[in-house]
């Protein structure tokens, strides 16, 4: 998510326009849903576990703000009300930085809720590790997948709060059905599709890797999909860097992304508007069936403007990436993880709160959210395509594995890998050159 | 904004500036005290001793500890040597960070000082001179973060439909295609320079105005009498009349330009292949945690400095004698 | 004496019709230019205090321009951002803080200086030389280092060993500006002393040495002789250091709290970095930000110009 969050919304900064259309993170208007909390969460009685909190504060930072901390902290209202405890939220846009200047000078939140697990590694040192009380919380609510992210040195210290699924290709259902397009669930069906739309005359693909200062991460999910496909080893040998960023397999993957992202007759606009088309309005065309595809997380869907219907019969729906190899069942994920710095008794108390049932049920109820928490119902969420993104996390049978330029340093995850991705789809590096030179930059 | 909230602050306020009072009549009594016993090595001490402690814990000691810390590895616990120091004179990234950096030490305080002295010329003793000094001097009042938002209004880009930039909406007037100025290397570097520029030439032009006021008219007069014309004059008796306020104002600029951080972080945030040293040090050090790095390129700032420090020392040095 | 008032004549008569017709050219263009730099100059703010007034779904839609053809204007922005309990509103408290963190971040500092810049420039002692060189370099140490280490001392206090020299701070809330004081207290001080210093020098010695004969001490030379000889220096240095305090960043944001208790700018700053979907509320932000510190600068200008030519022509 990390990524995502700073930039789904905020880091437009050169594409005001873009955000202006989306009222980005700004929840579809007429949700009959919304805010209604479920009964269980406003009752007293389910919080007296907790004890009496009464004049304790939790402290806690993140990087979630605007509307969407509007509703966490919805969620989180009840739990204060009950227990007495006092929560005290702050959003940062600067999270990385906060995080190390606050901890460093010894001035570190409660909780923090980490986008990145190799950001949240770097503080090991100063984390409180899960309680037993929070450990059976979480091996109850997780699958191993999600908290191995969540473990350091096998210890583990910290479980998710939200996740979102971000292996999805938005359409169009209703273009599809006009003209008798499948839903493909291979790599070989996809590239068949692509070339089927592009012979009816449409551009399958819409693309957009423009994102202010962040430009390109769009990209780095592109190839992370494709990696995860070609195996999950791969995908955890490449991201802890036991093989090297310029791995033959590695290079190939690219090459496999540049048969649509560089093919021209794949491309809506031309591939050399790629990098300066803004990720927040890249999807648009799709809704006037100028193009056909876009691969955007699941996030994307509070992004279309305020009048489209994101639903299965709506206006715009996503469907998963395609599997390399026939029964695969894989999903490239992100979300935050929820690391304390201290060990008060209301910090603990926040810490089982935030990793139990009663919470991600609420949360799911307060606003568009999904979370891959065992034991909540999907279709309490919101919205449908967060309905649909909860479904998918929720089950055991997939293969999750986290954003990997989340994983990797932050020389590369956050910088080199983004600028790297541009030059190579403005056609100035080619997949080996671009390999190599992030592979230099690795710390 | 609930009335306990105003309480809360300006109480504090209040508190604050008593015991500020309280703590200056008791340095005062001190001074006296050690005055009265005709002990100026104490009363030297008492008068020293606030700005001294301060600067000995905020500045003093990180500096030091920067310097340390530049030696060892990302996390402090390895010692490294110089390898921090070969990285950054290596790796393409901080290079392009160094001569970045070079391009903004040359390249702002040349401009700001050239614009600030053709303006002031242009506008001494023209009428309305006051309002044409305000209004190139507002930007001074304004905060680096207050100027980068106004500008990214200027460089605005969007890839298709009306542009709300006022540059790229100037372009499509001409028929040209919207640029995305601030993701465009090379190019944005010098785009975040104007914003700069566009801060310093104030300061600039009022010191140099001032300066110019200070040059004798009957100069000017006998030169434009043998037959100068205007651009003679201003090389060859105005610039060479105020040549040390010149130098004083690019100095000036020279050591703001080296500092700067808040453009570079609110506007690009470094990508692109925009980073300066004063923001890649942050950067390297709290966004990527390597506080090795971001030390050693908070040590290499210091070293660019050193030159002006040292030509500061020797000028003051040189005052002291004449004024013996 | 008479030379003086036959100049003009003789120009006129020595100037040929091509000089002239050069010179009136010459200021025609000039006139052009110096109109042109404080157009360019004046323009991006003034397209900012527009944007200000206009509605958001305006702002969305086209650029400021468009007002001079189709001119709507609302305060509601202003509104919202000052009072809303909304995302992205309630800025009247950041700006309160902004006022509550100034006027000490100003005076605490300017009042240090002084006492430090007359020690420096008229009391004899060993190492007086090297002292004021020594503060005068602390000019370039780039304040982000600082940053953990003073944050730390606050948050830790201090200890050698097992030691403890100063406990920790224990500050909370509001009681966090405390730190911002500090803070701002320490990062001005080289500049303040500098300039202030370079202020006494210029200060007459036998002033001095008289008050000395008459047996005055230090301390009343320095209170009843040198500051009130000093105030317009005091002044313009004060301006400085309002300018500077007002409109930091990165200072507010480190060591002023969370977000209720961060100064204004410091808050602007993470809208601005960050472009949140309430990006059109950022120019009447940023306007309210920058107004007061405009206000004070026009006001004050002579001030703050004497202050930087005596302060800097000096050095």
């Amino acid at each position: 998510m990390s990524k995502t969050r700073r930039i789904s919304c905020l880091a437009a900064a050169a594409s005001a326009i873009a955000l202006a259309a989306t009222g980005c993170g700004a929840p579809d208007e007429g949700e009959s849903d919304r805010g209604a909390v479920p009964d269980d969460a406003t009752d007293c009685a389910n919080y007296e576990q907790y004890g009496d909190l009464k004049g304790q504060t939790v402290s806690i930072l993140g990087s979630i703000r605007d509307t969407e901390a509007d509703e966490m902290m919805e969620a989180w209202s009840y739990f204060e009300s009950c227990t007495g405890a006092k929560v005290d939220y702050e959003g940062s846009g600067e999270f990385e930085s906060d995080m190390k200047v606050r901890v460093d000078g010894g001035n570190a939140p409660d909780i923090a809720l980490f986008p990145q697990p190799g950001l949240m590694a770097n503080f090991k040192d100063d984390l409180v590790p899960a309680s037993e009380e929070v450990t059976k919380l979480a091996t109850e609510g997780w699958t191993e997948d999600w908290l191995n992210y969540g473990t350091i040195d096998g210890t583990l210290y910290a479980a998710p709060n939200s996740s979102n699924a971000k292996s999805f290709i938005w359409y169009s259902p209703a273009f599809f059905n006009d003209n008798g397009y499948e839903i493909p669930t291979t790599w070989d069906d996809l590239i068949a599709l692509s070339d089927q739309i592009a012979a009816d005359g449409v551009m399958p693909w819409c693309v957009g890797f423009e994102s202010g200062g962040a430009t390109g991460w769009p990209g780095t999910d592109w190839i992370e999909d494709i990696v995860l496909r070609e195996g999950t080893d791969l995908y955890d040998q490449w991201v802890t860097h036991e093989i090297p960023f310029n791995d033959p397999r590695i290079v190939a993957a690219i090459d496999k992304a540049g048969s649509i992202l560089k093919n021209e007759s794949y491309v809506y606009n031309g591939t050399d508007t790629i990098s300066s088309t803004a990720f927040q309005e890249a999807g648009y065309p799709l809704l006037d069936g100028q193009c056909a595809m876009h691969r955007q997380a699941s996030f994307y869907g509070a992004m279309w403007p305020a009048e489209t219907n994101v639903a299965e019969d709506g206006d715009v729906f996503a469907f998963r990436f395609p599997e390399a190899k026939e029964g695969d069942n894989t999903m490239l994920v992100g979300g935050e993880f929820v690391a304390a710095f201290s060990d008060s008794e209301a910090t603990e108390a926040m810490r089982q709160f935030l990793a139990s049932e009663l919470y991600h049920g609420a949360r799911l109820q307060t606003g568009p959210w999904s979370t891959a928490r065992q034991g909540v119902d999907p279709s309490k969420a919101t919205t449908p395509i967060n309905e649909f993104a909860t479904e998918i996390l929720t089950d055991p049978d997939v293969t999750v594995r986290f954003d990997g330029s989340d994983l990797m340093p932050g020389e590369v995850g956050a910088s080199s890998f983004w600028t790297g991705i541009v030059q190579w789809v403005d056609g100035d590096k080619d997949s080996q050159q671009m390999a190599d030179d992030i592979e230099a930059s690795w710390p | 904004m609930d009335i306990s909230d105003l309480t809360a602050r300006f109480g504090l306020l209040a508190v604050g500036l008593v015991a500020f009072a309280a703590i200056l009549l008791a340095l005062y009594g001190l001074a006296e005290l050690a005055s009265r016993r005709d002990r100026s090595r104490v009363v030297a001490t008492v008068f020293l001793a606030p700005a001294v402690i301060f600067l000995l814990v905020g500045l003093v000691y990180p500096a030091v500890r920067t310097v340390v810390m530049s030696v060892f590895n990302g996390d402090g616990t390895e010692f490294v040597g110089f390898d921090n120091y070969a990285w950054a004179v290596t790796n393409p990234d901080a290079l392009r960070t160094i001569v970045n950096t070079a391009l903004w030490i040359i390249v702002v305080p040349l401009v700001s000082t050239a614009i600030g002295l053709v303006y002031a010329v242009l506008i001494d003793g023209r009428r309305g001179e006051r309002t044409y000094k305000a209004l190139v001097f507002l930007p001074m009042g304004i905060s680096f973060v207050g100027a980068s938002i106004i500008w990214k209004f200027v460089y605005q880009y969007t890839a298709s439909g009306e542009q709300i930039g006022l540059l790229n909406q100037v372009r499509t007037w001409f028929g040209a295609d919207p640029v995305n100025w601030l993701n465009t290397a090379i190019l944005n570097n010098f785009l975040l320079m104007v914003v700069l520029v566009w801060i310093e030439v104030g300061f600039a032009t009022v010191v140099l105005s001032a300066a110019l006021k200070g040059v004798p008219t009957e100069i000017i007069e006998a030169a434009r009498i043998d037959g100068a014309r205007p651009a003679q004059i201003f090389w060859n008796v105005t610039v060479p009349s105020i040549r040390s306020a010149i130098i004083v104002v690019a100095v000036t600029v020279f050591i703001a330009t080296l500092k700067l951080f808040d453009i570079v972080r609110a506007m690009t945030g470094g990508h692109h292949g925009t980073d300066v040293l004063a923001h890649n040090m942050w950067d390297q050090a709290f966004r990527l945690g390597n506080d090795g790095r971001g030390a050693t390129m908070a040590v290499l700032l210091f070293l660019l400095v050193i030159p002006v420090v040292i030509y500061q020392v020797r000028n003051m040095r040189r005052q002291e004698l004449e004024a013996r | 004496m008479s030379t003086e008032t036959q100049a003009p004549e003789q120009r006129a008569i020595g100037e040929s019709r091509g000089d002239r017709i050069r010179r009136v050219l010459t200021s025609r263009v000039a006139s052009i230019v110096a109109l042109l730099i404080a157009v360019l100059w004046t323009v991006p703010t003034a397209g900012l205090f527009i944007s200000s007034l206009r509605p958001e779904d305006d702002i969305r839609a086209s650029g400021w321009w468009t007002v001079f053809t189709n001119p709507t204007f609302t305060l509601d922005t202003y509104n919202y951002v000052l009072y809303s309990d909304s995302q992205g509103g309630g800025l009247i408290r950041n700006l309160v803080n902004t006022v509550v963190i100034t006027i000490p971040g100003v005076i605490v500092p300017v009042a240090f200086a002084a006492m430090a810049a007359y020690a420096l420039s008229w009391i004899n002692f060993r190492g007086r030389n090297f002292l004021y060189i020594a503060i005068f370099a602390l000019q370039v140490v780039p304040l982000q280092m600082a940053l953990i280490p003073l944050l730390s001392f606050f948050s830790q206090g201090l200890h050698i060993g097992d030691v403890t020299i100063m406990p920790s701070w224990e500050l909370e809330g509001v009681n966090t500006i405390v730190q911002v004081w500090i803070a701002h207290s320490i990062f001005g001080l080289p500049l303040a002393i500098f300039l202030l210093h370079n202020f006494m020098r210029e200060l007459p010695g036998d002033v001095m040495e008289a008050a000395r004969i008459d047996g005055a001490s230090h301390s009343q030379i320095f209170r009843k002789v040198v500051l009130p000889l000093v105030t317009p220096a005091i002044a313009s240095i004060a301006i400085f250091q309002f300018l500077w305090v007002w409109n930091d960043f990165l200072v507010g944001r480190t060591f002023g709290g969370g977000e209720a208790t961060r100064p204004l700018t410091a808050v602007l700053g993470d809208m601005a970095g960050t472009w949140g979907f309430g990006w059109t509320r950022l120019p009447a932000a940023a306007f309210i930000a920058i107004i007061v510190p405009l206000v004070v600068f026009l006001l004050l200008q002579r001030y703050f110009v004497r202050g930087l030519l005596a302060g800097s022509v000096k050095g």
